[in-house]
């Protein structure tokens, strides 16, 4: 029997194979890569029975439109997302987040947007028959490593499905609904000390904005100058996602799953572990605030954040 | 040896080295490096995620739905290190062409170094490197030391595109972007030689953590015929 895929009828902005993420090559300069919002990837896959480190589909702003040849599948979209599903001679029906579907032979998935955030991810019953690299299904863009040679998807590409066993399609629901927010929590950084009184005191108290310079790598800053009064260049050194470097210019970056693996600018903070996803999905245009918060608060945070992912994962049914 | 440990944010354990940049600082670093690479790879410690050795620092991330920042800083304090006498490091010789139109920032480095164009050059190609470390986007590699009159910052906003092949200098070190990216480095070339190779997965990048580099000027005719 022919394999099941999805034939690309539009790209959409930014389509890419991720997953959990690469580990083990920052030293020769190799980021995570992964889903940008690790909680979404995770329901996604949880919404179609897979395995947590499953391959999915991630898009941004506008998704794919995608036509099912060869078979029978049942996918899922996680985020906050605008989707329809065409179903062969039947016509369009609006599609919800949080809930598996069968897709049959000949229908499509329109996604057409997402709505207060940046990403989305598609994910199906067995998951997407690729190869991994370096242990991870993930897609570099920067370093072309990964599925589709390393690029984001383009018009016409298929993108193969494993083996979706058609006897057990199930219907499922996470009762969960996707809320941005725009404060981010941040513990200081290694070179905190760099920055002025007056530095410090604007970036707890005034507003930043997310400009367009956004995407996987990271997204840099518009807000009050973070002057330096120490030096505005350190010897190039590792970087972690949720790092936020200012350069001379005062305005600050923050890294993201892409960044790359060194860098040269001081490190003022560093987002909280259990604000990357949120972080990652911030839109351009939007005005965030940073609130401090101990290493020992972030530990907590964390825990909770990852209590109430499981909470939503047992009760998906 | 380490001389301060603490935490870059809630996943990474950041272990500095002092702020000099010298070979045997960086040895140092190396040999961290090596030692923990191997316990990972036989299940001595759990939870992390990358090392990421530097000119004078290591970063360590870890996963912190298994672990966190004490346990790591704990068994980073329990290692005792010996100094790696392994030395399988190699001499590897780069192309470049520096032509205006690769050579980005000739205008700034002039202004900047108050010296000519062909100054610039001669210094810069007439040393041997030394690769302190290899990263931000596959395989660049960190090489040291430029001359003291060719020592310039970083630019002051850095550059979305930096072209793929880019040769850059800042303070005393040199380097190459392997990939089209992002970067603030003062570009005086570009290389038209593969630095980063995914299918050789066991060492994809050409140049590795103390290996020496020296660089060869090349016209754009050999660089636009270029093949390997």
């Amino acid at each position: 029997m022919n394999k099941a895929y999805f034939e690309i009828l539009r790209a959409g902005v930014n389509t890419t194979i991720q997953d959990k993420g690469r580990n083990h090559l920052y030293h020769v300069g190799i980021a995570v890569s992964g889903a940008i919002d690790q909680r979404n990837y995770i329901f996604a896959n949880r919404l179609v029975e897979n395995q947590f480190n499953e391959a999915v589909v991630e898009f941004a702003y506008q998704g794919p439109l995608l036509r099912l040849k060869n078979g029978k599948i049942n996918f899922a979209i996680s985020g906050d997302i605008f989707f329809k599903i065409i179903r062969k001679n039947l016509g369009a029906e609006d599609g919800e987040c949080y809930k598996s579907y069968i897709l049959n032979e000949g229908d499509q998935i329109d996604i057409i947007s997402t709505k207060n955030s940046t990403y989305g991810y598609l994910a199906v019953n067995g998951g997407f028959d690729l190869k991994k690299t370096w242990g991870s299904y993930s897609t570099n863009t920067k370093a072309n490593i990964g599925p589709n040679d390393g690029k984001k998807y383009s018009l016409k590409d298929k993108i193969f499905i494993k083996n979706s066993d058609t006897k057990n399609l199930i219907e499922r629901k996470i009762n969960y609904s996707y809320s941005p927010d725009n404060i981010i929590r941040i513990i200081k950084g290694t070179n905190f000390d760099y920055f002025s009184k007056y530095a410090i005191d604007k970036l707890f108290n005034e507003d930043f904005l997310i400009t367009n310079l956004v995407d996987r790598m990271g997204i840099r800053l518009k807000g009050p100058k973070l002057e330096n009064i120490v030096n505005t260049n350190i010897k190039s050194e590792g970087l972690v996602r949720g790092v936020i470097q200012v350069p001379a210019d005062g305005n600050p970056i923050i890294m993201l799953s892409d960044h790359g693996t060194v860098g040269g600018y001081p490190k003022i903070a560093v987002v909280i572990a259990a604000d990357l996803d949120l972080v990652g999905q911030l839109t351009p245009g939007t005005k965030i605030n940073f609130r401090e918060v101990s290493l020992e608060e972030a530990q907590n945070i964390f825990k909770a954040y990852t209590d109430e992912t499981n909470k939503y994962l047992n009760e998906c049914n | 040896m380490i001389k301060n440990i603490s935490n870059l944010g809630d996943t990474a354990v950041y272990c500095d080295f002092g702020s000099e940049v010298n070979e045997i600082i960086n040895a140092s670093v190396i040999d961290y490096f090596h030692h923990i690479s191997k316990l990972i790879k036989d299940k001595k410690i759990e939870g992390i995620t990358n090392l990421t050795p530097s000119y004078n620092k290591l970063i360590i991330s870890f996963d912190l739905t298994i672990t966190n920042y004490k346990k790591i800083k704990n068994f980073i304090e329990s290692l005792t290190i010996n100094r790696d006498i392994k030395n399988n490091n190699q001499k590897v010789k780069i192309p470049v062409c520096c032509d205006d139109e690769y050579g980005l920032d000739f205008p700034r480095l002039i202004e900047k170094l108050n010296i000519d164009k062909e100054k610039i050059l001669e210094l810069y190609f007439s040393k041997e490197y030394f690769c302190y470390m290899t990263g931000f986007i596959a395989g660049m590699p960190f090489l040291g030391d430029l001359n003291k009159n060719i020592r310039c910052n970083r630019l002051e906003t850095p550059r979305l595109k930096m072209p793929k092949g880019s040769v850059g200098i800042t303070e005393q070190f040199a380097n190459i972007y392997t990939f089209e990216s992002p970067g603030g480095w003062n570009i005086i070339g570009n290389t038209p030689k593969k630095i980063f190779d995914d299918k050789n997965l066991d060492q994809p990048a050409l140049v590795n953590p103390g290996d020496k580099v020296s660089f060869y000027q090349i016209t754009k005719e050999d660089y636009l015929n270029w093949y390997e």
